[in-house]
């Protein structure tokens, strides 16, 4: 045993002293390695069939289609603010005020709202852990919105914020966007506020500049390969608020909406290409 | 809900054309060396063994193991021998199988 652990020791010196020499080439490998990404990216998107975020594609229409709830009704009748029913180019309009319901709604905030007074569930119960744990699928309400915006593919983010509540919600958001808080004084510009960013391997858009927020955005919802699941942009949110340590993010609240109104309108005109495929 | 599979075959092809043919499967992988949060060894439960039969007769197999990810996407080539029907399987330990039909048509 003990020479065993002198053998690790002598190799881990050895690889030591091999990595002293080269402190130079780790320096300007950083170019190398976002090409190396680059290309992984590229294989991994080059066949969209590959990407495991279709098969929630066709469970979310299977769910959109079939009569749920205790009202046993479809979500067929769901306004997503181009009418009862209108999918097509729906998404790209989000978010946007609705009128029954008088606030500010993204696409998971509207599912929810037609979850509970189209099909009856109960809202509590829908926000009881909303999001998925590493290795299980998405939720129901994540699948429908992943299909909801699959079919704006091709569409540009083209959200008005024409109404005043429309107005505040971006208003907030950007306001949330610099506002440092929490036990770690973060932000989300603190990671996404400069271009060139990562964390480990995961490059992290510059969200506030236009050109990188629409290259971005439209890739979400998007297939996560380490956790194996589709991620909605409200599951997004919540990491990152705990992330920086901040207190639980609900599902469809003011602050997640406030905070996806501002990523949207940095990413007015950016082409939607669901679904994205992330590390 | 759980996902279907999904199949993809190219929409015309001729007879002795070579095409191919994608699917995609969802499964966990799971390879039986992870943990729980509370410490205990989550089961393993792969899908072993992937077979494409055609009119029958099998045109393709694999074997998989604890390497494969999540949701497993297979393609594979096949020169087509005329119409007929596709019958893909997957089989997970314990014996499960989820199996798949689809018709080639040609033209």
């Amino acid at each position: 045993m003990k020479n065993i652990r002198n053998k690790a020791c002598a190799a881990a010196l050895v690889l030591t002293s091999a990595f002293a020499g080269t402190g130079l080439t780790q320096q300007s490998g950083s170019d190398s390695i976002e090409r190396e990404l680059d290309t992984y990216r590229s294989m991994m998107k080059s066949d969209p069939w590959s990407n495991p975020a279709m098969l929630d594609v066709d469970r979310g229409e299977a769910l959109w289609k079939t009569p749920a709830g205790p009202n046993n009704v479809s979500l067929e009748q769901c306004d997503l603010g181009l009418g009862p029913g209108k999918v097509d180019g729906a998404f790209a309009m989000l978010p946007r005020y609705f009128t029954d319901a008088d606030r500010v709604m993204d696409v998971e905030a509207r599912l929810l709202w037609c979850m509970e007074n189209l099909q009856g569930f109960d809202r509590v119960k829908l926000l009881t852990r909303p999001h998925p744990s590493a290795g299980m699928p998405v939720k129901d309400l994540g699948a429908i919105a992943t299909y909801l915006a699959y079919r704006s593919n091709g569409r540009s983010f083209s959200a008005t914020f024409s109404h005043p509540k429309e107005k505040a919600a971006l208003a907030l958001g950007e306001t949330l966007f610099f506002h440092r808080t929490g036990p770690m004084d973060f932000a989300c510009s603190t990671c996404h506020g400069e271009s060139g960013k990562r964390i480990r391997l995961q490059s992290l858009p510059f969200l506030s500049k236009p050109q990188e927020a629409r290259k971005i955005l439209g890739e979400w919802p998007a297939y996560r390969v380490s956790t194996a699941h589709v991620m909605t942009m409200q599951h997004r949110i919540y990491d990152c608020f705990w992330q920086m340590r901040l207190p639980e993010v609900e599902l469809g609240s003011d602050v997640s909406i406030a905070l996806i109104s501002y990523l949207v309108k940095q990413a007015d005109g950016g082409e939607i290409k669901i679904p994205g495929m992330k590390r | 809900m759980s996902a279907k599979p999904r199949i993809r075959l190219p929409d015309s092809v001729t007879i002795g054309e070579i095409i191919e043919i994608k699917t995609l499967m969802a499964h966990p992988m799971e390879t039986g060396a992870r943990r729980n949060a509370d410490g205990t060894l989550v089961p393993r439960l792969l899908l072993h063994t992937f077979e494409a039969k055609f009119q029958g007769k099998e045109v393709f197999r694999a074997a998989l193991h604890t390497g494969t990810a999540a949701n497993p996407f297979i393609s594979f080539f096949m020169k087509v021998p005329g119409p007929g029907e596709f019958e893909f399987i997957w089989i997970e330990d314990g014996g499960g199988r989820t199996i798949e039909r689809k018709t080639l048509k040609t033209t």
